[in-house]
């Protein structure tokens, strides 16, 4: 058998199981709701909600490369296109688009115009200064964490703040170098 | 065929909200976290039980409310119907899944146990954790019964796994 090369983001996610969006959508709706009543600060609910996404990531990232066949992104460049091309289209059925490259190829800006986290959400007064969607930067901050990348990831544009798309500024801190357990076999 | 994502989007904030309530904010308090889980859940059941009802007539009693729950609420998020339902025809009703999907791939981790302590203990720690995976569900029928004018309570009977029982009783 041939090596499978990397499959398209549409080939995934038209393979795997998929559930109700709404059901998606109204539980995360729901939690943020549940927190911003426990915790009342919403800079602690932002806060939680980037945790989340980062202990999701750093799980989600292994059913990533288990499942979309990609070998290893040449540099960050690649990586972002993976991320806005396979794996938002993979995991939320939305393609993003990559744009604002730095000179230097070390920050760029992931953009959504089409989001399923917000479907049927508007924001109250009472909720000025809340990243609702702020679980997607924790997961992708996670997930690149796991592949020796640490990043920061901050939102540019809300369109629940009135923006026109949602985007993702996913700035290149360090590059970790590979550690392999070596000395578990000496 | 309304909007999708992949399933393990569901999963994963599921495990995560668990994780969050039980282990970060209420690490001793296993009741706190489970009323607030049972929330989440009630919140979910009420919105979407308002959307899938929206061009159906008035359920004529609470028979016919239940039987929607189990056909088309239930297919609508696990693409499958409940397997059985049984009634006392006094306000108690027993709805079970043969293969409750959000349990059907948990596991539990070991590590935590106790090597030398004896079977029970450990199982009934491994039960209770999966028990915080079933206030989500509960919640959610509870939330959805409630928006069809049902006041209820919901447990949830796990003693005979994969297969998961839902206990709805109604309040007079």
């Amino acid at each position: 058998m041939p090596p499978a090369g990397p499959r398209s983001g549409d080939a995934i996610f038209a393979s795997i199981e998929r559930v109700n969006a709404e059901l998606f959508t109204l539980t995360y709706g729901a939690i943020v709701r549940q927190l911003l009543t426990d915790l009342e600060e919403v800079e602690e609910v932002n806060k939680q909600l980037d945790q989340m996404g980062y202990n999701i990531g750093i799980r989600l990232i292994d059913e990533f490369l288990a499942k979309s066949n990609v070998s290893r992104c040449v540099d960050f460049k690649e990586t972002a296109e993976v991320i806005a091309k396979v794996g938002f289209k993979m995991f939320l059925g939305v393609t993003a688009s990559v744009t604002n490259w730095d000179a230097d190829g070390t920050c760029c800006s992931i953009v959504l115009e089409d989001n399923p986290l917000v479907d049927f959400v508007e924001l109250p007064d009472t909720c000025q200064g809340l990243y609702y969607c702020n679980i997607l930067s924790g997961v992708i901050r996670g997930a690149l964490e796991m592949v020796s990348m640490k990043t920061e990831v901050t939102w540019l544009r809300d369109m629940l703040r009135g923006d026109d798309a949602y985007e993702l500024q996913v700035k290149l801190l360090k590059q970790v170098p590979e550690e392999y357990p070596y000395k578990d076999d000496e | 065929m309304g909007r999708e994502v992949s399933e393990s989007c569901v999963d994963s904030l599921l495990i995560e909200m668990v994780s969050t309530y039980c282990n970060r904010f209420y690490a001793n308090k296993s009741e706190l976290a489970a009323r607030r889980i049972e929330a989440i859940g009630y919140q979910v059941g009420h919105q979407l039980s308002e959307r899938y009802t929206m061009e159906r007539p008035r359920f004529g009693d609470h028979l016919e409310a239940i039987k929607f729950i189990c056909k088309d609420f239930w297919s609508e998020l696990f693409k499958k119907q409940i397997d059985n339902l049984k009634t006392n025809h006094r306000g108690t009703f027993v709805l079970q899944d043969n293969r409750f999907r959000w349990l059907a791939r948990l596991s539990i981790d070991q590590t935590s146990e106790n090597e030398g302590a004896s079977q029970d203990p450990s199982e009934n720690k491994a039960m209770q954790a999966m028990s915080m995976y079933l206030y989500f569900p509960c919640g959610i029928i509870r939330g959805a019964l409630s928006n069809l004018g049902i006041p209820c309570a919901v447990s949830a009977d796990m003693s005979n796994l994969p297969a998961c029982s839902f206990v709805v009783r109604i309040k007079a």
